[in-house]
């Protein structure tokens, strides 16, 4: 059963997934994205990350995409008034992505030993994944790297805020 | 044994199912007889004894009329629209508790549909999401009114939405748990939420309100400035689908309100009770308050809907991101510090 969910869900997500960069409508894009979204928390959910895949939806389904949705139905952006990108930047597209593709791989390949271990399941630590444990290994063995990240969102935020404040004597634009 | 237990389980989901749509077609009923009693007039009294059919001749009028579909609009997303809305509506019911254990045979199974360790995060996650049928919906009538409303839903939903994760966020301090079950149970014997977060109720009530696009945030559909706002261009039971949602959502919204805030099935004296009555029906005097607190705070969204006139678009904008986002941090800082001098 777990087995079948996790083809089915590996298919939803590289289907969807190549959806997103083949439609050519905009909207289509991000709601194929979403739907992506929507089978690796499946995914999380089969690893018993259930804290993982809740989050997942909240922060990138339901905010992160809500505004990429807003920005795109703004700019209003049609199939016919959308430029062809020029070959040469297709290719580079391609070449980079097969770069990422390599990187990945490898990546993978190097940490094989460290992943059998992960998928040994006589060794396996169901709870993993839950909440409890998350949180107690988050703010003891990461507590650094975890206030750091926070003080980055930190700096992002003050940052978009002084980017996107009116000038003294500018009007709305809108 | 197994399979029994499953069977419970859907029968449970089921009948939470048919209460949330039957609960939701009599709020369509009861919101005009209050909006008409407010306003010193009859209200629909035609259909049955106090017009009490009325919902039924509504639906019947809905899914007889014309079914249209602008020439402009993007077909599939204007029909997935409406049906994305009624399903994110009806999903998030899944993990309120509703009362306690029911006993049967030798078993003790929760009145609840699905029991998980992070329920508020499944709800408030489907919350999120619940603003894509309204998007998807006012972008594929290409109108530019729906786009407008569409636009304005996205803003406002995602605004309301940070205040009212940080009013959870004090709630769940105090309770140290995600689970909807245990947040109920924390608060047995007269230790309602409301009494320590009194400050966070009043930010939860009114980012509900913004969520469910209820009156006085109910600037997507506002009518005397976008026609009808998402659903200008929606007839038959599509636009029935999206006005449905929102009952639907207000009765979800107001289950989670007493779950989180009112202490969900506990009642003053429920120790009393258990003890000389039968498990079960202990259980279900329980889940009697628990539906009678969701009543009151359906009927308080439809009292606040006819006293309260909508707000300004800026106003809400200013509402929502100067004052209630500053105020729920300020009510998690007191929280924890309370939490840390008296534990």
């Amino acid at each position: 059963m777990a087995e079948k969910l996790f083809y089915f869900l590996t298919f939803l997500a590289l289907a969807s997934g190549l959806m997103v960069v083949v439609s050519r409508n905009p909207v289509h894009s991000v709601l194929y994205l979403i739907l992506t979204f929507f089978s690796l928390s499946g995914h999380y959910i089969l690893l018993n990350a259930q804290f993982l895949a809740a989050v997942n939806i909240i922060v990138y389904a339901g905010a992160i995409m809500v505004l990429f949705l807003f920005v795109i139905m703004f700019l209003n952006m049609r199939t016919h008034n959308e430029p062809m990108a020029p070959i040469w930047a297709q290719l580079a597209a391609v070449v980079s992505a097969g770069l990422v593709l390599m990187v990945l791989v490898a990546a993978t390949k190097a940490s094989s030993p460290a992943l059998e271990a992960v998928a040994d399941t006589d060794s396996f630590d169901s709870q993993i994944g839950l909440v409890q444990t998350l949180g107690q290994t988050l703010f003891s063995q990461y507590l650094i790297p975890f206030e750091l990240t926070s003080i980055l969102f930190l700096v992002a935020i003050v940052g978009a805020v002084y980017l996107g404040r009116r000038e003294p004597g500018e009007r709305n634009s809108f | 044994m197994e399979l029994d237990i499953l069977t419970v389980k859907s029968i449970i989901i089921l009948l939470v199912f048919g209460i949330s749509l039957g609960i939701a077609t009599y709020s369509t009923w009861a919101e005009r007889r209050l909006a008409a009693y407010l306003q010193d007039r009859q209200g629909p009294n035609r259909a049955g004894p106090l017009g009490l059919l009325q919902p039924i001749a509504d639906a019947v009028k809905l899914f007889t009329k014309e079914e249209f579909i602008p020439a402009s609009a993007n077909k599939w997303l204007f029909i997935f629209g409406p049906s994305l809305a009624m399903l994110t509506a009806l999903m998030s019911s899944a993990v309120i508790p509703f009362g306690s254990t029911l006993e049967i045979g030798d078993k003790f199974i929760p009145v609840q549909g699905i029991e998980v360790n992070i329920g508020v995060l499944y709800s408030f996650g489907i919350v999120s999401l619940g603003v894509y049928g309204i998007m998807i919906g006012g972008w594929a009538s290409n109108n530019k009114f729906s786009l407008l409303g569409a636009v304005r839903a996205a803003s406002q939903n995602i605004s309301y939405e940070l205040a009212m994760g940080l009013a959870i966020v004090a709630v769940l301090m105090m309770s140290g748990s995600l689970d909807l079950r245990k947040i109920v149970e924390d608060q047995h014997g007269g230790n309602w939420n409301v009494f320590y977060q009194p400050l966070g109720f009043i930010i939860f009530l009114t980012c509900a309100f913004a969520e469910c696009n209820r009156t006085p945030f109910d600037l997507p559909e506002s009518e005397n400035e976008l026609v009808g706002g998402y659903h200008t261009e929606y007839s038959s039971m599509k636009l029935g689908l999206f006005l449905f949602s929102e009952y639907v959502n207000m009765f979800v919204a107001s289950a989670i309100v007493s779950v989180l805030y009112f202490g969900g099935y506990n009642y003053p004296g429920m120790d009393l009770v258990a003890d000389h009555v039968p498990h079960n029906l202990a259980t279900a005097i329980g889940i009697a308050v628990m539906f009678a607190k969701t009543f009151f705070f359906i009927f308080f969204f439809m009292w606040i809907r006819w006293t309260i006139p909508r707000f300004r678009y800026d106003q809400l904008m200013s509402l929502g991101w100067k004052s209630l986002i500053p105020l729920a941090i300020a009510n998690i800082i007191v929280t924890g510090c309370v939490i840390l001098l008296f534990n």
